[in-house]
């Protein structure tokens, strides 16, 4: 069956089975491997993207399903004119060790920031609690996107990809 | 996953039709369970019917002063709505209470009530299990039954029902309205959804084949304080081994329903008139007759701690 979605701001189109997921269409017919197959049953959040402005499990769901929807990956948060301040912070500060979990913890964190500008920490937590890190023990990635959202909050807008600025729709 | 086609329709008349046409057909919402069950093979539909385009995603408030709560509605958007949070504080807080935010930005409210046990042997297809395979036997009794039910079971099943949202639905008296492909609908009572499994534990609800969940609905807000206490082996995002939903009024009265101990979500009304007395009084009405295993007797006493704390959070 056809698949069209957005990703990253850009329209994407694929035959696929329909038993394929999301993170398989992402990862196997767009060659976007920034989404990580961890667990593949929900549990470790390394799949994580944004869907219509909420992060998901894209293990969990069906390509056919986001059918007509839009999609953020990792791929999609770095500008021409450098990282995403969250991607910089993690950079700076090592707020991540092996890497495996970070684009899906970067995602729940962006998910996060757009809803909420200012969270505290257990908002910060809450956020993170379905994305599995077994390096860090979290300190310093809620420390860093603390450290973001004020920022963010201090300078205008920074560069963000176009479709997370839109009105969110929930199809 | 074994292959299968899909289809999106538009109207919960033609969803209906579509799965009742086809033996092998299931509905899809947000597939965070079913697909799971899909992976290992424990579900195998030839054919998905997405319910996301048939216009089932708004809350409104109904005649009697309710909610009434579209069947795709997410559990996130459910526990964020400012009127649950305010009038119906146990639902946001048991829906708060489960998995994690992805999980909870997919997951609906007719899938969360049709989510599928946790049993261990259930998921695990080299077992005997009654309720995946009927008449094959059951390995959880015998077996490791820490997470298991400690009443309303049957010498066939002893699986519990997992999920966070159903206990305040039923301590609510919520109601699931239904249609069916010849436009037949009808309101099922929260208490007669779920089923016990006797010698049948592979059906589990009221529901017909093919009967698509279009809504549920809330009676008037209840008042008194909302309480949902979920004591689980890790402080987030695992199940219940015994979760309490009460709403307490001031004058000591209320309603107090549990979840991680039964089939269902189990709620005793009797149980409710002992309130005043305490909690042991509660927790010895509403598990008069149970069952525990060796491995899982540790949910009788912690039943009652867990109301005792219920109720003391209740009077903070
Ligand atoms: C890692 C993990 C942790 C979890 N932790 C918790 C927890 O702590 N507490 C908790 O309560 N839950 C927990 N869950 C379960 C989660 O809440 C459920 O998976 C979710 O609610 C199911 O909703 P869904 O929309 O994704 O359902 P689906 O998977 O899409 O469907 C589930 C069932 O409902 C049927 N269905 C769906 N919509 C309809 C309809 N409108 N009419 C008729 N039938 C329909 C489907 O056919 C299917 O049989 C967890 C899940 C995971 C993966
Ligand atoms: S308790 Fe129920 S679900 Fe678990 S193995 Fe026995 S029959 Fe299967």
């Amino acid at each position: 069956m056809n698949v069209t979605l957005t990703v990253n701001g850009e329209t994407r189109s694929a035959e696929v089975p329909p038993e394929t997921t999301l993170l398989v269409f992402l990862r196997e017919y767009l060659n976007l491997t920034g989404a990580k197959t961890g667990c593949d049953i929900g549990d470790c959040g390394a799949c994580t993207v944004i869907l219509d402005g909420k992060a998901v499990n894209a293990c969990l769901m069906l390509a056919a399903q986001a059918d007509g929807r839009d999609v953020i990956t990792i791929e999609g948060l770095a500008t021409r004119e450098g990282l995403h301040p969250l991607q910089k912070v993690f950079e700076e500060t090592g707020a991540l060790q092996c890497g495996f979990c970070g684009p899906g913890v970067i995602l729940s964190a962006k998910a996060l920031l757009d809803e909420n500008p200012a969270p505290s920490k257990q908002e910060i937590r809450n956020a993170l609690a379905g994305n599995l890190c077994r390096c860090t023990g979290y300190v310093k990635m809620i420390d860093g996107i603390q450290e973001v959202a004020e920022t963010m909050r201090s300078v205008p807008t920074p560069a963000l990809p176009a479709a997370s600025k839109g009105e969110q729709k929930h199809g | 996953m074994k292959p299968f086609t899909y289809e999106r329709p538009t109207t919960p008349a033609a969803a209906a039709a579509a799965v009742t046409r086809r033996p092998d057909a299931k509905f899809i919402a947000g597939g965070t369970n079913l697909l799971d069950l899909m992976k290992l093979q424990i579900e195998t539909p030839g054919h998905l019917v997405d319910v996301q385009d048939l216009r089932l995603d708004t809350i409104e408030a109904t005649d009697d002063g309710g909610l009434r709560i579209g069947a795709r509605v997410t559990n996130t958007a459910l526990a964020s709505d400012p009127r649950v949070r305010r009038d119906y504080g146990v639902l946001a807080r048991a829906i708060l209470a489960g998995a994690s935010g992805q999980l909870r930005n997919k997951a609906t409210t007719a899938g969360n009530l049709l989510q599928r046990t946790r049993c261990p042997y259930f998921y695990d297809t080299y077992q005997p299990c009654n309720k995946r395979q009927p008449g094959s036997g059951c390995a959880a009794i015998g077996g490791y039954g820490r997470p298991l039910a400690v009443i309303g079971g049957s010498d066939a099943c002893i699986a519990t029902h997992p999920s966070d949202m159903a206990v305040a639905l039923r301590l609510l008296d919520a109601r699931v309205e239904t249609v069916t492909a010849d436009g037949t609908t009808r309101a099922i009572p929260i208490a007669d959804f779920h089923r016990l499994p006797g010698d049948t534990p592979h059906v589990e609800t009221a529901l017909a084949r093919g009967e698509l969940i279009t809504a549920v609905t809330l009676p008037k807000p209840l008042g008194g304080t909302h309480v949902y206490r979920k004591v689980r082996d890790r402080a987030s995002y695992a199940f219940a081994l015994v979760s309490v939903a009460a709403v307490i009024r001031p004058d000591g009265t209320g309603r107090v329903a549990l979840g991680g101990v039964a089939p269902k979500p189990w709620r005793a009304e009797a149980a409710e008139a002992e309130l005043p007395s305490g909690a042991k009084a509660v927790a010895d009405a509403l598990l008069a007759g149970a069952r525990p295993t060796a491995d899982n007797a540790f949910k009788l006493p912690l039943v009652e701690r867990t109301i005792a704390a219920a109720i003391s959070d209740a009077r903070e």
